[in-house]
């Protein structure tokens, strides 16, 4: 019987998983790329006809394409930025020891339970409304001017519904790898003097630098994509401020059933996604092996 | 840090109650609208605690939309998909892990790559293909698309897991004349199983909220709780409390499921960073 | 995996298949608003006189209900045998046979009753292909005892001049009073359904006989100046966000003087249960501006059957039980008649007990008589029809976009002209993508 060592036995082991996704990512992307040489309309079948690259031209000449890349980038960044300090803050103080240790943890992680939708829809009607939120009535309360979120900041918000959905996630992945720091190397260098600090730069965040990589790696996965919560809020607006890539392909295409537009800023959002991959991994990969 | 003093264990204890409750905040805020008629749920001011609490919000619900079916549904599209994934996931991750070669990084990478296609891109395509062969609004139809979508991220958390599986010990169950069967079931399944424990229960949080392919293929047989959820956006009318109620039903369960098994979650999230 | 998947769903649809003859089942897809979900309280009604029809429902909100049913007839998909469709899309899907016309409603169903230019919205080449199970037009809502304290009478024919005095007039943001409410949020079936008739009654149009985008006219100019300078000296604040929820909830809990939105609105601010000035309303038509026609907007949810499905027959059975007269009496014997759909049949507003109960029964008819949205309908002629979208598929994506300019100025972060440049440029785009503009 072979050894686990052999060649052929982990190429079979790892057949099903590496067969079922090359076709789940070739069979759509093919068919993707098939139709964004199309001109298909899905409400006007039977005209569709071979217009080689006009979808990709008029889907990087829309003139919201430029700021739906930079939309896209800020709302990545801004979320990460927030979720792994938060997370890296969340993750020294429940750290600690506090009375009701367990509880306060449970209330820190709810948020990723939560379905996206839910979410959005929660923040929208009932924290950030400005007539009937609660952050509407703070404010009247301290005597100021709500602030109309969605209307005057809603790249923003959308950044803080999305932040408090993930910072569960890197909080749970960066307490884990916070706890398994050995306490006797931070107890010789607290007897050496260091004052919190130093301790922090030069000890903890080192050792937490792997699982910060892998907080920024799978988050960059699911926030590329962001939908959900778009749709629900500010539907890509006002004017085109809070619209992403994944929200254009589906404003310029999918909504007026432009199948051959839609395929074709699919691919463009392929390939840029995986530029940013390329540049995310060459950035921090060195960190996700030990 | 510095051995506590009591002030100082009482200053973290506050700040982290705090922290923790504005952070849970919209959850119970949802919880406590869900027991609001409809016009206290828009009132302003709000009230907290001290309005007139009804439960017409939840018999509303399930009498006008079949919660049962669609929770059902979201059951056992969750745990099928995460099921399939785990079957195929673990002889991958532990090949990778304990046979790898100068392509198992690239393969993985590969394998996360598969997930940077948006989904609006790839909705059409998939569509059709699904028409064609009757798994439109089918329960395996979503199990596969579901299972499809988390495996990159199930093999990747199992393979950074047995990674950390020492191979001394398998070499020394070997030597002392164990055979491969014995070797898995004694020696590496005990060990592997906190690492499977948690993969399964993260995919199982990613299936049940996932809310793109779940709405675009279902109609009314397979429909999970995220259409449930999409039937009491923005109708015509006053909604808040009703939806409130809704999401209150939608989220529960995972929610609960969450906090039981938080421990068992946290244990495999090390992503190979403990020794 | 997948070859399992399809052999267990191959397996299962076989079985299925089988057994299906003894039960009818039927996927009604409708929107989630009041009067759906009262139809789906109702049909045990129906069941009981058709006993071998069993109803399964996919209720959602009407934007994500439109883009599944759509996705799923256009590519004959077969999902649903009964389809919650409106005006716009049913010129559209006739045209491609997506439709089957409605032949077999029954002796008893009376087509000649239903409203002119409902009707009229759901035939095409003399075939009915939908039928309407509400309709609604446009009016003004208003608080009679703010103008009563400010000495103003609403005129018989309101025309925007005297809504904009007004509506300063019964301003007072201290108290939370807004003059007037009016619909903010962006969407083709949102802000542009008020702003394009608006539009129209500034003899606008969307688009002129060669469909060449007009923003760049004055009457759209005249219409946005208008429209934003009312809301920022009468309007609530986050306008940009309300759609018809929000301001329905800001009328009922008295806070707007005036609220011009959907004939349907009526019965829900003249609640008592709901709404706080619900015997304060009172109603007029839809404010001209340099003409009245299609100055009020023209709708109808109706109920249609996407070709290819099996279940004919039963599909009109039930479109035929939830259209009919009949119905109008179960509900009023139910939930009293203010509470019955309203616009559709001619019948329910030559009835006493309707008009005692809806105190804007007569409004509302008034409106949908007046709207015309076939190609004469406007102040100067188009080649669209409809009264507040233009009934062509790329219409949606354009319209949404356009909204989503006009919330922009609406929310300050852009000006009135911007907002008219962008539109402009977008729809030229579109259309010309589209192949209407050579």
């Amino acid at each position: 019987m072979a050894t686990l060592h052999t060649r052929s036995a982990a190429r079979l082991m790892m057949a099903p998983s590496v067969i079922l996704l090359f076709g789940w990512m070739i069979v759509p992307l093919a068919m993707t790329l098939y139709f964004s040489l199309l001109n298909y309309n899905l409400l006007t079948p039977g005209t569709a006809a071979f217009v080689g690259l006009l979808n990709y031209s008029y889907f990087l000449t829309d003139p919201a394409f430029l700021q739906a890349i930079g939309n896209t980038l800020l709302l990545v960044g801004g979320v990460l930025l927030i979720t792994v300090t938060g997370g890296i803050l969340l993750a020294l103080l429940l750290d600690q020891p506090i009375a009701g240790q367990g509880i306060v943890r449970l209330l820190v992680i709810a948020p990723f339970f939560v379905m996206p939708t839910v979410s959005a829809l929660v923040w929208k009607n009932m924290m950030m409304h400005p007539v009937y939120g609660l952050f509407a009535w703070i404010a009247r309360g301290l005597g100021l001017q709500p602030i109309d979120w969605f209307a005057q900041l809603p790249l923003f918000s959308i950044v803080l519904i999305v932040a408090w959905q993930w910072l569960p996630f890197a909080t749970l992945i960066l307490l884990t790898a916070l706890q398994s720091l050995d306490q006797e190397q931070k107890e010789a260098a607290e007897m050496d003097g260091a004052h919190a600090i130093s301790l922090f730069l030069y000890i903890i965040l080192p050792h937490l630098a792997r699982a910060i990589a892998v907080v920024i790696l799978i988050e960059t996965i699911y926030l590329l994509s962001v939908f959900a919560e778009i749709l629900i809020t500010t539907g890509g607006g006002p004017g085109t401020e809070s619209t992403n890539i994944t929200y254009l392909v589906y404003a310029q295409a999918l909504l007026q059933y432009d199948i051959g537009g839609a395929s074709a800023g699919g691919i463009v959002a392929v390939v840029l996604a995986n530029v940013v991959a390329l540049f995310l991994v060459r950035l921090i990969g060195k960190n996700l092996d030990a | 840090m510095r051995t506590s003093s009591k002030g100082h264990h009482a200053l973290i204890t506050t700040i982290g109650w705090i922290v923790g409750l504005l952070i849970f905040f919209p959850i119970l805020w949802t919880f406590l609208t869900s027991f609001k008629s409809e016009g206290d749920a828009i009132a302003s001011p709000p009230t907290f605690l001290f309005f007139h609490w009804t439960i017409e919000n939840y018999v509303e619900v399930q009498s006008r939309s079949d919660y049962l079916k669609h929770f059902f549904n979201s059951v056992a599209v969750t745990f099928g998909s995460t099921l399939v994934a785990i079957l195929v996931a673990v002889p991958a991750a532990w090949a990778m892990a304990f046979a790898p070669t100068r392509r198992t990084r690239d393969i993985l990478m590969w394998m996360l790559s598969t997930k940077m296609m948006p989904p609006v891109g790839a909705l059409i395509p998939i569509y059709l293909l699904f028409r064609d062969w009757g798994l439109l609004d089918t329960l395996s139809g979503l199990i596969g698309v579901l299972m499809l979508i988390n495996l990159p991220i199930v093999v990747w958390m199992l393979y950074t897991y047995f990674r950390e599986i020492p191979g001394d010990i398998l070499e020394a169950a070997r030597m002392d004349g164990a055979s491969l069967g014995k070797e898995i079931v004694y020696v590496l399944a005990p060990m592997a199983v906190p690492g499977i424990a948690s993969t399964l229960l993260l995919n199982i949080i990613l299936a049940w909220n996932e809310a793109f392919w779940t709405l675009n293929l279902t109609a009314a047989n397979a429909a999970p709780l995220t259409a449930f959820i999409a039937s009491y956006s923005s109708p015509e009318g006053l909604f808040w409390a009703k939806l409130s109620a809704a999401s209150t039903l939608a989220i529960a369960p995972i929610l609960l499921l969450g906090w039981f098994s938080q421990r068992q979650l946290v244990r495999g999230l090390t992503f190979g960073a403990v020794k | 995996m997948k070859l399992a998947s399809f052999l267990i769903a191959a397996c299962a649809t076989a079985v299925l298949a089988a057994t299906a003859s003894a039960q009818t089942k039927l996927t009604i897809a409708t929107v989630n608003n009041g009067d759906m979900i009262r139809m789906q309280k109702l049909t045990d009604d129906f069941k009981a006189k058709n006993p071998g029809i069993d109803l399964e429902w996919v209720t959602l909100e009407e934007n994500v209900l439109r883009q599944k049913v759509t996705t799923d007839i256009a590519t004959k998909g077969g999902q649903y045998d009964v389809l919650t469709i409106g005006t716009y899309e049913v010129p559209i899907w006739a045209k491609q046979d997506w439709l089957v016309p409605l032949t077999g409603l029954g002796a008893g169903y009376d087509v000649d009753d239903l409203l002119p230019p409902i009707r009229a919205g759901l035939t095409v080449d003399g075939k009915l292909y939908a039928a309407p199970f509400y309709g609604e037009s446009s009016m003004i809502m208003y608080r009679k005892d703010l103008f009563e304290a400010a000495g103003l009478k609403m005129p018989d024919k309101p025309n925007w001049d005297f809504i904009k005095s007004a509506a300063a007039k019964i301003t007072d943001k201290s108290k939370e009073i807004y003059g007037i409410c009016l619909r903010g949020k962006p969407g083709w079936g949102e802000n542009m359904a008020f702003l394009t008739t608006m539009a129209n009654s500034y003899s606008g149009r969307w688009f002129d006989e060669k469909w060449h985008p007009t923003f760049d006219g004055p009457e759209w100019k005249k219409t946005l100046d208008t429209y934003l300078d009312l809301m920022k000296t009468s309007g609530p604040p986050g306008a940009s966000s309300n759609g018809f929820n929000e301001n329905l909830a800001l009328f009922q809990s008295g806070k707007c003087g005036m609220w011009i939105d959907a004939t349907v609105a009526a019965s829900f601010v003249s609640d008592p249960k709901a709404s706080k000035v619900a015997d304060k309303v009172g109603y007029a038509p839809a404010p001209c501006g340099t003409t009245c026609k299609n100055a009020n907007w023209l709708w109808a949810w109706s109920l249609g059957i996407p070709a290819g499905t099996k279940k004919v027959e039963a599909a009109e059975k039930f479109i035929a039980w939830a259209t009919s007269k009949p119905y109008a009496e179960l509900v009023a014997s139910k939930d009293g008649w203010a509470n019955v759909p309203p616009g559709t049949r001619k019948s329910l507003y030559a009835n006493p007990d309707y008009q005692k109960a809806a105190p804007f029964a007569a409004m509302t008819l008034q409106a949908i008589d007046s709207a015309n949205p076939g190609l004469d309908g406007n102040d100067k002629p188009k080649p669209y029809i409809g009264v507040q979208f233009a009934a062509i598929p790329e219409f949606q994506g354009i319209g949404t976009a356009v909204g989503q300019q006009f919330a922009a100025a609406l929310a300050g972060s852009s000006t009135a002209d911007q907002a008219l440049k962008n539109a402009q440029a977008l729809t030229l785009r579109e259309m010309t993508k589209a192949g209407y503009i050579k």
